[in-house]
């Protein structure tokens, strides 16, 4: 951050100031923190309501908590491990029919992506549910493939537009057929190109996991609530700290990926 | 068919609370997430550093965890917010400021350091060189983005269905429940009335990038 558009390289003397200023403030910030974590423990949320995670009360044992909160983030694992290599699989499908199929499924299928872009994953798995008749779990994974295939497809397409045009061409003329071309020549570059935001997306799909918590798949969310409805609501705190530090690391860890391999591809080139 | 027909009245009911909840939750979190982009880009570390660890936060925490703290967990904390709307815009205000914090952050970041160094080069002072080279460049590539943030948002408006808002997705959860023949038909109304939402919207945020890519 060294150079901005924003303003001048500081010189020695607004550099102190900007020291000085950045300490105040993260003094006052710190000041607000110790506050609130002050008020928090008035109200007793750092006393032994967390020996539920070693010790837990009405004669449970602590193996118990955590193993039902690993089934819990098993199951939105599953659910998004499940949805999302069918969801790319379509995708991948989609973006070929839209690429190199007859002509007149052009239209349609731009309909059919930007009718499902516009669409609540929430709707789409209530679709699942209601009218469909799907189990919570299947209602889930229908919802997310269905959204994230016409999200993934239009990644993909943007994709192939990137690619420059002596690609077909050279496909063509050493006569490849169209579907040929796409499989062997195109598609892997586009892979490699749009990675970041596939792996992104995926991150996403998996947050979306999260809204079996409302269609009623027992994922990591709705174990929290097993949990603490079971426990007693003084418990509701440290439950919801352990599963919000679990969604982090996880998507966090995911983000960072994406972003490693877009640092990698940009270099390459 | 009849069934969506008779529930016209609740579909606009509910098209209405979606609509509040995009409009009012929208306009606040432009207000935050700008705030937090200032923060992202300010010259003060310890601003910076705060900003970006809650932008992290909020892009990695799924929204239904963010509606589930506001609902089920603050009011253990000893701040009861009151039943209805409230929770639901807080939830999706915090949640969308950091979408719109990193559509304006990347915005200002694609304007060339050689831009604000043409400016300085032929007189401008900091506030000319902001107002009339900066800023103008920055807001029209961060136009497109904050369109598919905000209809993202719309679409989100969804998760407060599962916390006591009857919003469209809700309206449609239930009417499902009243005419179990027509469950087909009464979902595909309610997704029409996202459509109505998201469809122009896109159009837009298409139309905008176009022109801008032209008048560059």
């Amino acid at each position: 951050m060294s150079r901005s558009v924003l303003y001048d390289e500081p010189g020695p003397r607004t550099l102190r100031n900007e020291r000085i200023a950045s300490a105040v403030v993260a003094l006052a910030l710190l000041t607000a923190l110790a506050y609130l974590l002050a008020g928090m423990a008035g109200r007793g949320l750092f006393d032994d309501r967390w020996t539920v995670f070693t010790d837990p009360p009405k004669g449970q044992d602590a193996v118990d908590v955590w193993k039902s909160l690993g089934r819990g983030l098993r199951a939105t694992l599953l659910a998004a491990a499940v949805a999302a290599p069918v969801a790319l699989l379509l995708a991948f499908a989609l973006a070929a029919l839209r690429a190199a199929g007859p002509r007149w499924l052009g239209r349609p299928l731009t309909v059919l992506i930007e009718f499902l872009r516009g669409m609540p994953v929430l709707l789409m798995m209530f679709f699942g549910l209601l009218a469909l008749g799907l189990s919570a779990f299947s209602a889930v994974v229908f919802g997310l493939v269905l959204y994230n295939a016409a999200i993934l497809a239009e990644i993909l397409r943007a994709g192939l537009a990137a690619l420059p045009r002596g690609q077909v061409e050279a496909g063509t003329a050493i006569g490849l057929t169209r579907g040929q071309t796409l499989a062997l020549i195109q598609f892997p570059q586009v892979i490699r190109l749009m990675l970041p935001s596939l792996i992104s997306q995926f991150v996403v799909l998996l947050k979306d996991s999260s809204l079996g918590f409302i269609v009623g798949y027992p994922e990591l969310l709705r174990t929290m609530q097993l949990n603490y409805s079971f426990f007693g609501d003084r418990y509701r705190f440290p439950l919801f700290v352990v599963v919000l530090v679990v969604y982090l690391t996880v998507n966090i860890t995911l983000s960072r990926l994406a972003e490693y391999v877009q640092r990698r591809t940009s270099r390459a080139r | 068919m009849d069934a969506v027909l008779e529930s016209i009245p609740a579909y606009l009911t509910g098209f209405r609370v979606t609509l509040y909840l995009t409009v009012v939750s929208g306009a606040l979190s432009l207000v935050l997430g700008t705030v937090l982009a200032a923060f992202r880009v300010s010259p003060l570390r310890s601003l910076r550093t705060i900003a970006a660890a809650l932008v992290e936060a909020g892009r990695n925490t799924p929204l239904t965890l963010v509606f589930v703290f506001f609902v089920f967990i603050l009011p253990g904390m000893g701040i009861v917010l009151p039943l209805g709307t409230l929770p639901a815009v807080i939830a999706l205000t915090v949640y969308t400021s950091a979408f719109v914090c990193e559509a304006v952050r990347s915005g200002i970041n694609a304007v060339g350091v050689g831009q604000a160094e043409a400016a300085r080069a032929i007189g401008l002072g900091t506030v000319s060189t902001l107002w009339l080279v900066v800023l103008p460049q920055a807001l029209r590539s961060v136009v497109p983005p904050l369109i598919n943030v905000l209809i993202a948002l719309t679409k989100n408006t969804s998760v407060a269905a599962g916390f006591a808002v009857v919003e469209l997705t809700a309206t449609g959860r239930g009417l499902a429940r009243d005419y179990p023949a027509d469950v087909v038909a009464v979902l595909l109304g309610v997704a029409l009335f996202y459509l109505l939402i998201t469809i122009p919207a896109g159009a837009v945020a298409g139309w905008v990038e176009r022109r801008v890519v032209f008048t560059r």
